[in-house]
């Protein structure tokens, strides 16, 4: 989760201390070779849990393999992508629940990273004032962080409850709703559930990193707008916003990485209806549900692909440097 | 009394009430599910903010599962090997990445960054293949083996941070004493790292804890789960007249020793998940 992109405007904290030996000496062959050797046990580990399965479901993507006999695949090309057959039109690009899941997806991931930003700025802002027993609001912010996501879908499953669950019956002794509302089973509110559970639990992330940066920030600068007497929201908007930009951006890729392979809340939330179906879901459905180890494999390499994409075009178009572990 | 004062108070006042609905807004489940899962199966459905009658039997029930027991144990043996194993495998690469410029560095660092953005199905049906190959199917171990792709990038990624914060005086020292790159680490660094360690191990350690897919597809029998997974199937067949109150209590079960770990180390908490992304 907490890897590191650095832009080009972060403060520079860190500055390298790494001993430099004059090349070609024997204690830097050593050393290089020393290196390697302990690079070697985490490459491994790596390669088999990431790598080497990640080439398989490539692969697997275009075999007929079912998961009660893996050994058993054939080659097929695309047909789990997409294949004209009889006037007809087969495969994952031509299946109209996929491309529903696909939609979810991009909607929860907008809606909901959108919604943890704002309110992740906002409890940050007041993390960042001094007062009393701002440790113990601290604390409290990150217990939904903590809260593994299952539970805090059972939860939230509890108190959205259509019949006994206390979100309806506080709503209707305000009455602002008449009856009660299905929230995890109807259509048009299973999405919003999702999207409630999943800001719950990530505002503090969010929080927490903008936090960070303001804590960064001088204070000198907010002492001259005071002495000016300029509005507090101008202050905002003009020097603490842009001041918090990066911090903003490396919170928001990480959110919306997260956000895109969703599928915990959705799965225990609303289970596999088509309603709220993120494409994580749709894939392991295909997978494991229906044992169709090619078809499903086919999803995961066009989330992957899609996922892949949308890192990319995020780092082209924020033309953010990553730089990687930076001289 | 004049409006400027006035307008001072009313400020606070609103300041406050902010604090309090954020407060409210982050504990309140939780301790809705506390409440709930205090009362008998008879009061379940009255809705109450405090229970009326303290009532036990919720988690006499979940104890007494003997399925429950296993998938506690399961997550506490899984969670604490994947700590152990990421630590370890951490420590060492982050000295090679942290403190050794040696070609092929940043590609290192690039892959590490990729593999961190995987999303967990692209690699489902490969690892599927690869546990089921080395015989690990519906095995604790084979979730352990699983759980280093999201546990060891951001162990090495956070170790490295710190790593290169580490005075270079100390490694001359030892390198002029004649110090093995194994002796080091084990003699220099390791003591130093203690607390870089100990925030990405417990992060290492809610993370996997808390993971839901991998445990949900690699496992098959109730024996072998983790906690995510039993209760999240507590709720299983049918769709309605749910075990509300057991799994209430499950949940507060697994959530408590998060709570304590949060609250004891909050700023540890706060200084790993920062480190990454802020420090650079």
């Amino acid at each position: 989760m907490s890897t590191s992109i650095k832009h080009d405007d972060a403060p520079a904290g860190a500055r390298s201390f790494t001993t430099k030996p004059r090349r070609g000496t024997k204690v830097r062959r050593q050393r290089v070779k020393a290196a390697w050797l302990f690079l070697a046990p985490m490459l491994i580990a790596l390669t088999l849990v990431a790598g080497w399965p990640l080439v398989r479901t490539f692969f697997l993507s275009f075999t007929d393999a079912s998961l009660s006999d893996l050994g058993a695949a054939n080659l097929i090309g695309f047909e789990n992508y997409l294949v004209y057959d009889d006037g007809r039109w087969y495969g994952v690009l031509a299946d109209s629940v996929w491309w529903q899941s696909v939609w979810n997806t991009v909607y929860f991931s907008v809606v909901s990273v959108s919604l943890e930003v704002v309110f992740g700025v906002i409890v940050a802002l007041i993390l960042n004032a001094e007062f009393k027993g701002r440790v113990i609001v601290r604390a409290a912010v990150l217990i939904p962080w903590a809260i593994p996501t299952i539970v805090s879908a059972q939860m939230w499953a509890w108190m959205l409850n259509d019949q006994f669950g206390i979100i309806n019956h506080m709503l209707m002794g305000l009455g602002v709703i008449d009856a009660p509302i299905a929230w995890t089973a109807s259509a048009t509110y299973s999405m919003w559930a999702v999207i409630m559970v999943d800001v719950w639990k990530t505002i503090p992330f969010v929080a927490l990193l903008v936090l960070a940066a303001l804590q960064m920030l001088p204070k000198d600068c907010y002492e001259a707008a005071e002495v000016d007497g300029i509005h507090p929201l101008r202050v905002f908007f003009k020097v603490t916003l842009p001041l918090i930009t990066p911090a903003l951006m490396v919170a928001v890729i990480f959110r919306l990485l997260d956000a895109l392979r969703v599928f915990d809340v959705i799965y225990v939330l609303t289970s596999n209806s088509t309603s709220t179906m993120s494409m994580s879901v749709y894939a392991r459905q295909q997978l494991v549900e229906f044992q169709d180890v090619g078809y499903g494999s086919a999803a995961s390499t066009l989330l992957f692909l899609i996922i892949a994409l949308a890192t990319v075009a995020y780092l082209y178009v924020g033309r953010k440097q990553i730089q990687l572990g930076g001289d | 009394m004049n409006t400027r004062q006035l307008a001072k108070i009313a400020k606070r006042i609103g300041f406050w009430a902010l604090i309090v609905l954020i407060m409210v807004y982050a504990v309140f489940p939780f301790y809705y599910a506390v409440v709930t899962s205090l009362k008998p199966s008879s009061d379940l459905f009255r809705v109450e903010l405090w229970p009326s009658n303290w009532n036990f039997d919720n988690y006499i029930s979940i104890f007494s599962q003997t399925s429950f027991l296993r998938a506690i144990f399961n997550s506490i043996l899984v969670a604490f090997s994947v700590v152990f194993i990421a630590l370890l495998l951490g420590i060492t690469a982050s000295y090679a990445l942290g403190r050794v410029r040696f070609r092929g560095r940043s590609t290192v660092l690039l892959v590490i960054l990729g593999v961190s953005m995987f999303p967990q199905v692209a690699v489902l049906s490969g690892l599927f293949e690869v546990i089921r190959a080395l015989n690990l199917y519906n095995n604790p171990a084979g979730l352990i083996l699983s759980y280093t792709i999201f546990t060891l990038p951001f162990t090495v990624w956070v170790l490295t941070t710190f790593m290169k914060q580490l005075p270079m005086e100390l490694e001359e020292a030892a390198i002029m004493d004649g110090a093995t790159p194994w002796i080091t680490i084990t003699k220099v660094f390791l003591p130093l790292m203690w607390p870089a360690m100990a925030t990405t191990g417990l992060l290492a350690f809610i993370a996997a804890w808390n993971e839901f897919l991998f445990a949900l597809t690699f496992t098959l029998t109730d024996a072998q789960r983790t906690v995510p997974v039993a209760i999240a199937l507590l709720s299983g067949g049918s769709a309605y007249e749910l075990p509300w109150g057991p799994i209430m209590a499950a949940s507060v079960v697994v959530t408590v020793p998060l709570v304590v770990l949060v609250i004891i180390f909050q700023r540890r908490i706060v200084s790993g998940l920062t480190a990454g992304a802020v420090k650079g």
